[in-house]
């Protein structure tokens, strides 16, 4: 083991991490609001909705995300037409593409796992909202879906680890991101293990900080579920 | 559509096989997965803290670093590691993982840390009653694992094992890289020299769709059958 490699390796592979942060929460951020259209959609019992939704839900879960990946960035681009047209400033780009795949493939696993959330919500609560005089929008924002993304929410930490991982495909087509770099590295010198390991613990890094970030969210989310700091009883 | 026909003019025999192989690495990686997610859930529920520990370190590195890094990291580093293990028992000739071994390597480990957590729920899913009936009753160790244990966890992980199943299929696409010739490298040389890579990533998309829903079938008819003694609301 080199370790003064490895230690050079740190700033390089840093630089990538950059790309794939970004990768992270823009695919992520895209695919969490396109992941609740979709799941709404899929809810909302009118057939020409439903069976594009679970069509599209189908073939994203049913194949991996490289094929995804290569058929957006190299796949389209056969097709004189794209090439022509004013969307080829996007999927010409390596980033873009890979921007898209993910978000479509997250968009896929959400909506399923939002889809669940929404399902669990009892049907009282909805009620007791209604009675209240709220319904639409009012009621969805107030009480369907922090009551959903409550249960959502451990489910949904998973498929954040996922799609951190996910990243790293995005270096198999050109991206320099944390998984690129350490490839570099690599065929650089000719030493696999140090570039790698450097690599690697920069994603377990990663992963530790979404799911403390997650934890915290259902820690604010599950207020009224934990017992009051000084209760009535003990103070009286 | 002369593109997809068998024989020498067109892809379709090329692309048939790598399907085998997909699937040969697949069940290679699933099988021997198997053995690494009974032994880890059996070490990680050990009394022994430092077995624990060991485990812990184990599933959470193999869940937490990407699937690709793994590959690159046993396929690039995997023939210095054997050998330098070879040096130390004697031998010190050239030693080479191929890509198969390595993908295969690298799948098992990955889907391994998944079926260990698979495992380790389905045996702390089995009320604590049971197994101090079978101790009660005399059971020794290993016929308590073997007629009280075994039959439930597999009924329990087997909806786990379905979901470890099909993402060790959609691993094997990764494997691509070290220029295995599976269903994504075939895909991608016959996109090369066709220039028509819409068609063959299509292609691929439907043969790993055809294998997933193919073999989710399979697993729900064995969730039915495990479960045909349970009764459910």
């Amino acid at each position: 083991m080199d370790f003064d490699l490895m230690l050079d390796s740190i700033p390089k592979i840093l630089s990538g991490s950059r790309l794939t942060v970004l990768l992270v929460t823009l695919s992520l951020s895209m695919g969490f609001v396109l992941a609740i259209l979709a799941a709404l959609l899929r809810r909302s019992q009118i057939p020409l909705l439903v069976i594009p939704i679970k069509a599209y839900v189908f073939v994203m879960r049913g194949t991996p995300l490289l094929v995804q990946i290569f058929l957006i960035y190299y796949g389209v681009g056969q097709f004189e037409v794209i090439r022509a047209s004013i969307f080829w400033t996007v999927l010409k780009s390596p980033f873009w593409c890979a921007i898209i795949a993910l978000t479509l493939n997250t968009t896929a696993y959400g909506s399923e796992i939002i889809r669940g959330g929404l399902e669990s919500v009892p049907f009282g609560e909805a009620e007791a909202g209604r009675a209240f005089g709220m319904s639409g929008w009012l009621l969805f924002r107030r009480v369907i879906f922090p009551i959903a993304i409550r249960q959502a929410l451990p489910a949904y930490g998973n498929e954040v680890i996922l799609m951190v991982k996910a990243t790293s495909l995005a270096s198999t087509i050109t991206i320099m991101e944390m998984t690129g770099v350490a490839n570099t590295i690599m065929a650089e010198n000719y030493r696999p293990m140090e570039a790698f390991i450097v690599a690697g613990s920069f994603y377990l890094i990663l992963n530790f900080i979404m799911t403390r970030l997650i934890q915290l969210i259902e820690w604010r989310l599950s207020g009224h579920l934990r017992p009051p700091k000084f209760s009535p009883a003990a103070t009286r | 559509m002369g593109l997809l026909s068998f024989g020498n003019a067109g892809w379709g025999d090329e692309m048939a096989w790598a399907t085998l192989m997909t699937l040969t690495v697949a069940v290679c990686a699933f099988a021997l997965a198997l053995i690494i997610g009974t032994i880890g859930a059996t070490a990680k529920l050990s009394r022994f803290r430092s077995i624990r520990i060991v485990l812990d370190f184990y599933t959470t590195v193999a869940r937490g670093v990407p699937e690709l890094l793994i590959i690159y990291l046993l396929f690039f580093g995997g023939s210095g590691s054997v050998m330098y293990l070879a040096r130390i028992f004697g031998y010190h000739g050239y030693i080479e993982i191929n890509a198969f071994s390595a993908g295969v390597a690298a799948i098992s480990l990955i889907n391994g840390a998944y079926q260990t957590e698979v495992f380790r729920g389905a045996v702390q899913a089995i009320p604590r009653g049971q197994i101090e009936a079978a101790r009660a009753v005399g059971m020794n160790d290993w016929l308590l694992f073997r007629r009280v244990l075994v039959p439930q966890v597999l009924r329990l992980a087997l909806p786990g094992l379905g979901n470890c199943w099909l993402s060790a299929l959609k691993e094997t696409a990764l494997v691509s890289v070290t220029g295995l010739v599976e269903i994504m490298r075939q895909a991608y040389v016959a996109a090369g020299s066709s220039q028509m890579p819409f068609i063959f990533y299509t292609l691929a998309a439907c043969l790993f769709l055809f294998l997933t829903t193919f073999s989710s079938y399979g697993f729900r008819r064995a969730e039915r059958w495990a479960g045909r003694g349970v009764r459910s609301a």
